[in-house]
């Protein structure tokens, strides 16, 4: 053991086990069976798949403008952490989708064509992870919002009749744990820091809580998914959401606004200015060059 | 109110490493949060099992003008160094 430089000193000689090699980059289901199950409607999967990757796609860039503006050098690693998960997330429900949706492999669109070469109406993100980001109290209760919501969504996801949607889930439903501690930690300390951060990150609470009444919408895909055993129905998460964020929120002596009626936006393709906008910049390069690798 | 977080001192035990060992430093508003930080920071890459976090105010160093009177006087004192036996080749950690 070598105490010269501290990564040595707790890795060992040929800890290769730790690293993560780059196989499967290109492709984030390389060497998965992405057979569709007997029975499952691959329109419905390939839809259903861009609705929770195009929440993730979209969450994470948001977190990602914070790259260089946050309030503090740990925190900003903190949040690009988040961000490169839920980034992974979408890779591989995009990745799905473009699979369910064309049998035919040599017709599919891959994961960078439904990023970027998709406009707003196809999105599928609730507006939730739209919106701009404001100050750093707006970020963070967003991410409690989002990721509280993701987590119980994710967390039965896991009993799905797709394997590949199974498994994606379960791999999610740990880092999306640790984001909601994340956030959930921060909006104790915001809410019950002091007077200024109190005001901030009750101002956020409120501004953020009417797009919480989307989280609940069902949409007539999601409908049919969770009927057939392959989606979960997100009228039925509203429970463990409103129990974990009324918790959070009175311990960081939070308002907690009135429950908001399940409404459909961002599902439907209804989204704000802000999203054309976001997708202006995120796609910008790849439209510019299309089919450039770097 | 001091404006800067307070400094925590960051020890992290790889997966098959023996002992905690000092990975190095960050800031953070408390202990909670600087465990976070800590596994943010320095355990991206699939380095660690186990991390503890000491804030640097509670650590009491040598001093760089002790070194003499601290080191020197074990150096020259051959017998208590373990030299005259041989290692078994198979009994790892000595």
């Amino acid at each position: 053991m070598s105490f010269d430089n501290a990564l040595g000193a707790i890795a060992e000689d040929n800890d290769e086990a730790r690293w993560a090699f780059g196989t499967g980059f290109h492709d984030p289901l390389a060497g998965v069976d992405t057979a569709v199950p007997d029975g499952v409607d691959r329109g419905d999967l390939a839809s259903y798949c861009l609705m929770l990757g195009d929440d993730a796609l979209i969450m994470s860039h948001r977190l990602q403008e914070w790259c260089t503006h946050a309030p503090e050098l740990e925190e900003e690693v903190a949040l690009a952490n988040v961000a490169l998960d839920l980034l992974g997330q979408a890779r591989l429900l995009l990745a799905r989708a473009g699979v369910a949706e064309d049998a035919v492999e040599e017709a599919r669109r891959g994961e960078d064509d439904l990023a970027f070469f998709r406009d707003a109406a196809e999105f599928r993100n609730v507006r939730l992870t739209e919106v701009p980001n404001g100050d750093f109290a707006h970020s963070i209760v967003r991410l409690l919002l989002f990721s509280t919501w993701r987590l119980a969504l994710l967390d039965r996801l896991r009993a799905s009749r797709d394997p590949v949607l199974a498994a994606i889930a379960a791999k999610g439903v740990k880092e999306v744990a640790y984001h909601r501690d994340h956030a959930a930690l921060w909006t104790i300390r915001l809410g019950d820091g002091t007077d200024f951060s109190h005001a901030r990150a009750q101002r956020a609470v409120d501004e953020l809580w009417p797009l919480t009444g989307e989280l609940f919408g069902v949409h007539d895909v999601e409908r049919r998914m969770a009927d057939a055993g392959v989606g979960v129905d997100p009228s039925g998460v509203r429970a463990e959401f409103d129990a974990v964020t009324s918790e959070v929120l009175a311990t960081a002596t939070l308002r907690a606004p009135e429950p908001e009626p399940p409404r459909l936006a961002g599902r439907s393709g209804d989204h704000t200015p802000a999203l054309a906008d976001l997708l202006a910049e995120m796609q910008s390069v790849a439209r510019a060059h299309p089919g450039a690798t770097w | 109110m001091d404006k800067d977080w307070p400094l925590y001192e960051v020890f992290v035990r790889g997966k098959r490493g023996l002992n905690h060992v000092h990975v190095g430093s960050l800031r953070a508003p408390d202990d909670t949060m600087a465990l976070r930080n800590a596994r943010d920071l320095y355990t991206r890459r699939n380095e660690g099992v186990s991390i503890w976090v000491v804030p640097a105010r509670d650590i009491t160093a040598s001093s760089p003008d002790e070194k003499d009177p601290f080191f020197a006087p074990s150096g020259d004192k051959v017998y208590r160094h373990p030299t005259f036996y041989d290692i078994p080749e198979n009994v790892p950690h000595i």
